[in-house]
């Protein structure tokens, strides 16, 4: 029987089927689910890697080692893995390399919204887009076939709609691939120039065959309809360009690097108008136009965000929408904040409070940039808080380095923040670095990590030790905190900032949501309406479980959201929240 | 079998429990043999932002996404998020909201007021609209947190799903030892509508 199947377990699927061994990630939505569906199986490895890189390199070796090999990740991860990526191509495989990269147009939980179809033509790998939970089975396992008979690692590039849409899927049984012979052969796995010159030729050898294998591929296919219009599309938009023009011509490209020539050539020459519909960047589009054929898109639709049936319908049929009515803009926002004792929420109040330059970093505690916590001046990517601390210190000097932190998660220290805090010891810096200890890698769906001691098949490991670490790079300064203590935080904060000398606080607290943590369920909080001055001071912290109520004027406890972590009551100068008795 | 698509969206607050809801119901779906879609919210906006999720099933489906405007019904799990996703409902749809206030950001610090005549609007628009409050029946039921199965029971109902199919749904979704709860939960939604 069909079994609905999220597109990342589609994938995680595909690959145990295809009869990989192994595969390495590091966590990043929309991709996270892949590797943990992949880790479930039976005879299989599966590694939470440190960072995209590495699990890229993890991937390469097993490559080489002859087994087929899945590595998963976010797009802004691949630029993480570039490096490996790009020579990658050059070595080529020995068991097939399926790298998937998850791309997020409308940026739901990411920074930008690259393209990563650019990545297949600048390292002339092919890309393969699925458009629903099958073919991200079918491709992924297509994908391994493809990878050991081009000699190449092959991209499967996914959208946050694909990823986490759930659609029925016809299961197979997996195939026992032996594992390839291995072989030294240092002019294809050693790429010292005199050996890399003669790959390049091999890449462009293998791209043009490549070139000649898509026109034929059954992943690319003409679904005629109607002539006077004809739509080429990939991945998710196929499925809304099907739901609102149901009657239209079709070339539906499952393959999308290298394009087929020839084939759009012939389905061109037949429709009367030729639209190409793909989100983001016209990476078809522009190569089509190249071809000397005429055709429109990005004249129709923006480059900006994701797509949906409506915006198709409007654009190409002109469609004005019937609904039951508009109460939108009659509503207020709701954006994502900290969860109800989370830890960060105590390290931002304060940082707040201390009016401190923060540059910040990627994981849950970049919400702390949002009002009212207002507390964070930069994120840029993976890691590149403390970097950015030390820029603005050697830009405008020790005095205003001594009001800057740099705040970072654990998971996000250990994938690319401890070499930036190497740069801080080697260039005789003094920032003060926070290292916000959660215990897991939260924002993605917690997920262990090297500091977590655990595998991603939750079996203990080596434990990485944060306050050892810090110290043999140089820091002398190291102090642990509980965020939720907010004098004593407070307190090591002005010591440690007024240091001319690096430093590291570690704010240790495991996330509110995580089995582990012992809520506190004993306890409960109310305000006190005699002490209470409705100053709103307790507001700021942010958190839904305490708010404001207009008409008495005072703070009001939420006993449905409230956790008791006791941070609210820390904040009150009047003493008004108190415990409940009995 | 009916070759016309439905189209199902829930709304809600992250951490509410809206997965499961649409989790259950496409699992009906599946069961009855129609093809089944959904599409669900991950990542950052499950940090108490406003979260969404599709079901759509029928003989084929193609969007994993409801178009605006086609809505066979929505299930707001919060007041204002129904209203924030009226736009996809159809003209003559069917709105299903539980009466659950949960103050977004902007109200927490006063820089937004909640809009106490949501309900008041939303059945200006559509005057069929349908309130429950599952958190007292989930309450009663034992545990608050199923009030997401209270609401697949009001659902069901009014999607004419046959009660078995959702039994099974829900023995086939929830961990054994929350099936009772979950059931009972369930057919107290049923008797909302």
């Amino acid at each position: 029987m069909k079994r609905l199947m999220l597109g990342n377990e589609a994938i995680a699927r595909g690959a145990y089927e295809a009869g990989a061994t192994v595969a390495a990630a590091y966590p990043g939505t929309p991709s996270s689910e892949i590797l943990s569906s992949f880790a479930k199986y039976e005879g299989v490895y599966a590694e939470w890697s440190p960072n995209e890189k590495v699990a890229l390199e993890v991937g390469a070796g097993a490559s080489v080692g002859g087994a087929r090999t899945l590595v998963a990740m976010k797009h802004v991860g691949v630029n993480v893995a570039a490096d490996p990526l790009y020579t990658l191509s050059y070595i080529g495989v020995n068991g097939g390399l399926v790298l998937v990269s998850a791309d997020d147009p409308g940026m739901y939980s990411s920074q930008n919204e690259q393209d990563n179809r650019g990545y297949g033509r600048f390292a002339k790998i092919p890309v393969l887009e699925p458009s629903d939970s099958q073919e991200a089975r079918d491709f992924t396992k297509f994908a391994f076939f493809l990878s050991e008979e081009f000699d190449t690692p092959v991209i499967l590039r996914t959208t946050t709609r694909l990823s986490h849409s759930q659609t029925l899927v016809e299961e197979g049984e997996r195939e026992e691939i032996a594992l390839k012979e291995y072989k030294k052969d240092a002019a294809k796995y050693v790429m010292l120039p005199g050996y890399a010159r003669l790959r390049h030729v091999e890449v462009e050898k293998r791209m043009a065959r490549l070139k000649e294998y898509v026109e034929t591929t059954p992943l690319n296919r003409i679904e005629w309809g109607d002539k006077s219009l004809g739509i080429i599309t990939s991945g998710i938009p196929y499925q809304y360009v099907k739901e609102v023009l149901p009657t239209a011509s079709v070339l539906k490209l499952g393959i999308t690097n290298p394009l087929p020539e020839k084939l759009i050539r012939e389905f061109a020459e037949k429709v009367e108008r030729l639209i190409v519909v793909e989100e983001l960047e016209p990476v078809i589009e522009e190569q089509v136009k190249a071809l000397g054929i005429k055709v429109e898109g990005k004249n129709l639709f923006s480059v900006i965000g994701e797509y949906s049936p409506e915006l198709i319908e409007e654009k190409i049929k002109g469609t004005e929408i019937r609904n039951a009515g508009d109460l939108s803009s009659a509503v207020p926002a709701r954006p994502p904040l900290m969860c109800p004792g989370c830890p960060h929420r105590g390290v931002f109040y304060t940082l707040r409070k201390k009016k401190l330059v923060v540059t910040g970093d990627i994981g849950c505690y970049t919400l702390g940039a949002l009002s009212p916590l207002d507390a964070m001046d930069t994120c840029l990517c993976m890691g590149a808080s403390i970097g950015m601390a030390l820029g603005m210190e050697k830009a405008r000097g020790r005095e205003f380095a001594q009001k800057t932190v740099a705040v970072i998660g654990d998971s996000t220290f250990v994938h690319s923040g401890i070499t930036a805090l190497i740069d801080v010891v080697y260039n005789k810096g003094i920032s003060t670095v926070l290292i916000l200890d959660n215990d897991t890698t939260a924002m993605t769906g917690h997920q262990e990590h090297p500091a977590t001691g655990f595998t991603i098949k939750n079996e203990p490991t080596y434990k990485l030790d944060l306050p050892t670490l810090v110290k043999a790079v140089g820091v002398e300064h190291i102090r642990i905190v509980d965020p939720l203590n907010l004098a004593q935080l407070e307190q090591v904060l002005d010591e440690e900032l007024s240091r001319k000398a690096p430093s590291v606080i570690i704010t240790k607290r495991p996330c509110v949501l995580l089995k582990k943590y012992q809520q506190d369920t004993a306890t409960r909080y109310f305000v006190d309406d005699e002490a209470c001055t409705g100053c709103k001071q307790c507001i700021r912290v942010g958190c839904t479980g305490v708010y404001f109520d207009d008409d008495a004027k005072k703070a009001r406890i939420n006993l449905k959201t409230c956790v008791a972590c006791g941070l609210c009551p820390q904040v009150c100068k009047f003493d008004a929240i108190k415990v409940m008795e009995g | 079998m009916s070759k016309e698509v439905k189209n199902i969206l829930i709304v809600g607050v992250g951490g509410q429990g809206t997965l499961l809801t649409s989790r259950i119901i496409a699992q009906v779906a599946v069961q009855m043999g129609y093809d089944v879609k959904i599409s669900e919210v991950h990542g950052m906006a499950q940090r108490g932002g406003s979260v969404v999720s599709q079901v759509r099933y029928g003989e084929k489906v193609y969007s994993p996404i409801i178009k605006k405007g086609d809505a066979d019904v929505i299930l707001g799990f919060e007041k204002i998020e129904a209203a924030r996703w009226l736009s996809y409902l159809k003209p003559e749809g069917i709105l299903i909201v539980n009466d659950e206030r949960i103050d977004p950001l902007p109200v927490m610090s006063g820089k937004a007021r909640y809009p106490d005549d949501i309900i008041d609007k939303m059945k200006g628009l559509v005057p069929s609209t349908l309130v429950v409050n599952a958190s007292d029946i989930a309450l009663k039921c034992g545990d608050i947190k199923v009030a997401n199965v209270v609401l697949v029971g009001v659902l069901s109902k009014v999607m004419e799903l046959p009660i078995e199919e959702v039994e099974k749904a829900i023995i086939a979704i929830v961990p054994p030892k929350y099936v009772d709860l979950n059931i009972k939960a369930f057919h107290e939604g049923l008797k909302l509508v």
